[in-house]
């Protein structure tokens, strides 16, 4: 049996379809059978992000309405080969997706992989619940700022009230929290919330703090999940995420400011 | 950046974090009970106003109402305006 875990997060632009690419090629390069399903039906990205988008024929919707077999809708990554991605559909809407569509095709998925990653739409509308609702964990991914915390502790409600697990009274969806686009040295100048005040808030297990870097939009302009850039702080930080959750003990990094030399200062020098 | 800035001190903070997470205790906190049971201060507030109106006729344009969740306690604030003694002899003459 697989484990299905939700990226999810209640506000948009906090960093979910990142995570998403990144956390499951991680787990892929630990040799775990790990497939991505997009959920954002109508406003596809995932396929962008990982770099498959000139390889999609069908998508999830095609599966759904049995226009074709999953195994044809399914993209099998050429870098990481244990890793594979479901697009979400471009031109249909969210009423394309239903539940007992979505729970085939997870059952379906169960057979061969180790783990399914469900990138959530932002909101919680029929896309976002549908994401989440067969999960048995969840990445919360949230920014250090007040609307994201707020959006991750209601989808937090959600999860506990309207979920598959809640519903059928399973025991509860395993939570972990993933703070994203986090900046030390504006918290540091007390501008931008801290981690332990994130952490105090939404009282869920850390599981890691993915700092603000350039990297990301490089990766993404390039179509390589951010992980596969092992240079980078974020993609280093993803992969500790990623060991932490295979049950390692892996120390936070990137917590702290930068403290740049005086050259770098004086001529500038960018995050990694 | 002048050369000097280097080396001097940055300004204090100002620390618009720490406003950020009370603003957020105090939202969730109450966000939080509203999942578990509907938050009762709405038709607590309909219901005063209800009653009111059962003695005296109120125009609901001239009812005003403010609420303010507190972290430790929350206000409920209803200014109703009664009719003054003019407008109600009048109306005790109308109903005659
Ligand atoms: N750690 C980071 N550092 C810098 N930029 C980041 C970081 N994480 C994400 N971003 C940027 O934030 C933007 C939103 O990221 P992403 O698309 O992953 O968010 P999302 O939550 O999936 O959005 P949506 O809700 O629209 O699906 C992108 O431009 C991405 O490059
Ligand atoms: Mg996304």
């Amino acid at each position: 049996m697989a484990e299905v875990i939700v990226v999810t997060s209640g506000k948009g632009g906090v960093g979910k379809t990142t995570t998403s690419a990144a956390f499951g090629t991680g787990l892929a390069q630990r040799g775990k059978r790990t497939v991505v399903i997009d959920f954002d039906v109508g406003l596809r990205n995932l396929d962008l992000i990982m770099g498959v988008e000139r390889r999609v024929v069908f998508d999830i919707v095609n599966v759904i309405q049995g226009e074709a077999k999953l195994n044809q809708a399914l993209i099998r990554d050429k870098r990481v080969d244990t890793l594979a991605i479901l697009p979400a559909s471009q031109t249909r809407d969210k009423d394309a997706l239903t539940k007992d569509g979505v729970r085939q095709i997870i059952e379906e998925l169960s057979r061969d992989f180790d783990y399914i990653l469900c990138d959530s739409p932002a909101g919680i509308e029929k896309g976002a619940m549908l994401a989440l609702y067969f999960a048995d964990q969840a990445l919360i991914v949230t920014n250090p700022e007040v609307s994201s915390v707020r959006d991750s502790d209601r989808i937090l409600g959600v999860l506990q009230s309207r979920s598959r697990r809640a519903e059928e009274k399973l025991g509860r969806v395993k939570e972990h929290l993933l703070v994203t686009r986090y900046d030390p040295a504006r918290v540091e100048r007390g501008e931008m919330l801290k981690l332990e005040d994130v952490q105090e808030i939404l009282a869920i297990p850390l599981l890691g703090v993915v700092p603000e870097s350039e990297s990301v939009l490089r990766a993404s302009n390039t179509g390589t999940p951010v992980i596969l850039d092992a240079e980078s702080i974020a993609g280093q930080a993803y992969k500790d995420a990623v060991d932490r959750f295979l049950g390692e003990d892996v120390p936070h990094r990137f917590l702290e400011p930068e403290r740049k030399g005086l050259f770098r200062r004086l001529f500038g020098g960018r995050a990694a | 950046m002048r050369l000097l800035d280097l080396f001097r001190a940055r300004k204090p903070a100002q620390a618009s974090a720490s406003a950020a997470k009370e603003r957020l205790q105090i939202v969730l906190a109450h966000e939080r009970i509203g999942r578990t049971r509907e938050d009762f201060l709405p038709k607590l507030q309909q219901e005063l106003v209800a009653v009111v109106a059962r003695y005296v006729a109120i125009d609901p344009a001239k009812v005003a109402v403010n609420l303010e969740r507190g972290g430790d306690m929350s206000t409920l604030e209803i200014e109703i305006e009664l009719p003054g003694p003019q407008a109600m002899r009048l109306q005790a003459a109308a109903s005659r």
